[in-house]
């Protein structure tokens, strides 16, 4: 039986949680966000992704009710939220500091919007209990917070967050301040969290890799528009532009123009010495300007000549060892540089290669995205 | 520990002189056993005594006590409120005309604030007494309160509120659970000012007070222009006592406080 595949922005009888129609924010004359549409759906966990300042925090608070767009209209479920106050938003934010009340205990923290609902003492106690086991607070359910370490601050904030069993819960970088094992394992805790409450997340981060990880789909943002909104898979080997390409992860971008080679195939002077084979099911014109992006992990190192749709000859520059892989730097003779990274399989085996080596760098037709911008 | 060079243990001395010298002296003198106040005649807790008998500086000290607790009560609502508008009411119409507006009774000369509120009570008919020396006192220190608080409020974490809001508390439960439990140390600091601005002023009360009532500072300068008695003496160091005793309590526990967190800090920290 095969297993449904959860793609919800694939279907189009589903209708999304949330909307973001045309919208813009200004602050003054700043444009913090730019004629924006964006559809997610329920049960996502959506990652926004971007530079600093590119309006992540602001779509967040719009979302929460803090902020109101200045053009266009957020719907959740269907009812337009403009003008709604946050106090009565079914959606639940995570801050950037965690914003814990530092005069209450963490069960307290925890308790605070479930006794804003006028819940039963009982049923307040026995959420709180609920929520401290999901998040394995228990044992410090009496302690302050600054009486607890950074980590669990974090697990209070969520707690706190999920404690409504919002049908939206934003999270404003929530792994920023943690360093990176506590971190990765945060991200793992996130997914199994977010899997067994069922609650549609929105996740603002700048860290791509913790955006991989966690998304069904993720939405790279500039300047306060969205570049381009896919899965992390779709992301990483479709990039829509040079932009998300550089953003997400390494490449390799060899610039140029297109000239039609056979059917979806082109040909890429990208000034090399030989022709680039590329395959590009987006039609080029003949002369028209074009990158060619291709990452490091799909170009091969080779010294003799190997048989490849498109090889060329340079000298090793450099090495980065990563432990599992290393990143060569390969100088060609017009000048440019080509990253070729190759896995470590084997333990203490001779470098086949260093620096000043004569080598050959080739990759396939198929290995490179073709762009036009 | 750094030793100090000769010259700063020259400035410091002088400078402690300055400050606590004649305050020195007049608690030595309270201790006189003569009736002369230049005149050391040895050692005597005899004033103190006094002091408890005189029925009008014990009348005086409940006038003062009444009108500091209940108008630095007052101020710091009211004062807080204000804080509270101006820093947290976004850009409203003349915020920044309303902002500068509370400072100005700092600087305002007190003969001046003294005169004009003088005028109004007489202008609106008002019996001048204890009321009139706690209305005129709430006036002026509010201001202080305000300037306190608000320093607070500036540096309060806006987003604890925001996570009030976000979890369903209105806004004034917002304010009531989470701002002022965490802006209560200014607060309680901005009512301790505002006490004592009104136990120790003198200019204001002589224009507003009417013939039934006289706080203690009116009582020690009018019974220091028939001449300085010992009595006084006494009385001033029973009040530098008490300003001592509240000072060095309140530095100690907020100290001791700010100790506690910072173990419980470094605790939480190490067992990551
Ligand atoms: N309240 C505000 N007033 C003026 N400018 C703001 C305000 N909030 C955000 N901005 C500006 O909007 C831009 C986007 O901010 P933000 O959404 O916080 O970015 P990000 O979270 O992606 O780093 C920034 O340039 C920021 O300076
Ligand atoms: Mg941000």
């Amino acid at each position: 039986m095969a297993e449904t595949v959860f793609a919800p922005w694939d279907d189009p009888n589903e209708t999304p949680l949330i909307t973001f129609q045309n919208v813009t924010k200004r602050f003054g004359d700043f444009v913090a966000i730019d004629d924006l549409t964006l559809d997610i759906f329920e049960r996502e966990f959506f990652a926004l992704l971007g530079p600093s300042g590119c309006g992540k925090t602001t779509m967040m608070r719009m979302l929460a009710g803090f902020e109101n767009p200045t053009e266009g209209a957020i719907s959740l479920a269907g009812k337009d939220i403009a003008g709604v106050p946050p106090n009565k938003r079914a959606v639940n934010m995570m801050f950037q500091s965690y914003a814990l009340f530092p005069h209450l205990t963490v069960w307290d923290n925890i308790a605070f919007g479930l006794k804003r609902d006028n819940l039963s003492k009982d049923a307040v106690a026995t959420r709180v209990e609920e929520m401290l086991k999901l998040t394995r607070l228990q044992k410090f359910a009496r302690r302050k917070p600054h009486q607890i370490s950074g980590g669990q601050r974090q697990r209070v904030a969520l707690a706190r967050s999920l404690a409504k069993a919002p049908k939206l819960l934003l999270l404003d970088e929530p792994l920023g301040a943690l360093d990176k094992k506590l971190r990765q394992d945060t991200q793992f805790e996130l997914m199994d969290i977010q899997e067994k409450t069922g609650t549609t997340f929105v996740i603002v981060t700048h860290d791509q890799e913790e955006a991989m990880t966690v998304a069904s789909r993720v939405a790279v943002m500039d300047e306060g528009r969205i570049i381009q909104v896919a899965t992390p898979e779709r992301i990483y080997e479709g990039p829509n532009s040079v932009y998300v390409a550089d953003f997400i992860g390494d490449v390799n971008i060899l610039s140029g123009t297109a000239k039609p080679f056979g059917r979806e195939m082109y040909q890429v002077d990208w000034g090399g010495g030989t022709l680039a084979t590329a395959a590009s099911a987006k039609p080029f014109s003949d002369g028209q300007s074009c990158h060619l992006a291709i990452r490091p992990e799909k170009i091969s190192i080779t010294a003799d000549r190997p048989e490849a749709d498109n090889a060329v000859q340079g000298k090793v520059l450099d090495i980065a060892y990563l432990g599992n892989l290393s990143t060569y730097y390969v100088e060609l003779p017009t000048g440019q540089t080509i990253k070729a990274q190759t896995a470590n399989t084997r333990r203490i085996s001779r470098r086949t290669f260093t620096w000043e080596d004569p080598v050959w760098v080739s990759w396939t037709a198929t290995a490179g995205v073709l762009l036009d911008s | 520990m750094n030793r100090l060079s000769p010259f700063n243990v020259v400035s410091l001395t002088l400078g402690f002189a300055f400050l606590y010298l004649p305050m020195l002296i007049l608690v030595i003198y309270s201790f006189n056993k003569s009736k002369l106040v230049t005149v050391w005649a040895g050692f005597s807790t005899k004033w103190y005594g006094e002091l408890l008998q005189n029925e009008a500086f014990l009348d005086a000290a409940w006038v003062t006590l009444k009108v500091a607790v209940v108008s630095s009560t007052f101020a710091t609502i009211l004062g807080t409120m204000a804080a509270y508008t101006l820093v947290r009411g976004g850009r409203f119409f003349g915020r920044t005309l309303f902002s500068g507006m509370i400072y100005a009774p700092l600087v305002m000369p007190e003969v001046i604030t003294g005169l004009s509120l003088l005028l109004l009570f007489i202008g609106i008919g008002m019996d001048r007494g204890v009321v009139t020396i706690v209305l005129a006192h709430t006036t002026f220190s509010m201001c202080f309160v305000s300037v306190v608080v608000s320093s607070r409020l500036m540096s309060f974490d806006r987003s604890l509120e925001e996570a009030a809001l976000d979890l369903g508390a209105t806004p004034f439960t917002a304010f009531r659970l989470i701002t002022l439990p965490i802006i209560a140390p200014a607060v309680v600091a901005g009512w301790l000012l505002a006490f004592t601005l009104s136990l120790d002023d003198l200019v204001i009360a002589q224009f507003v007070s009417g013939p039934a009532a006289t706080t203690l500072p009116m009582k020690i300068w009018s019974s220091v222009r028939l001449g300085v008695s010992p009595e006084i003496n006494a009385l001033s160091s029973i009040l530098i006592a008490l300003v001592s005793i509240g000072v060095i309590t309140a530095s100690l526990a907020s100290k001791r406080h700010s100790l506690r967190i910072k173990r419980e800090e470094l605790a939480a920290a190490r067992t990551t």
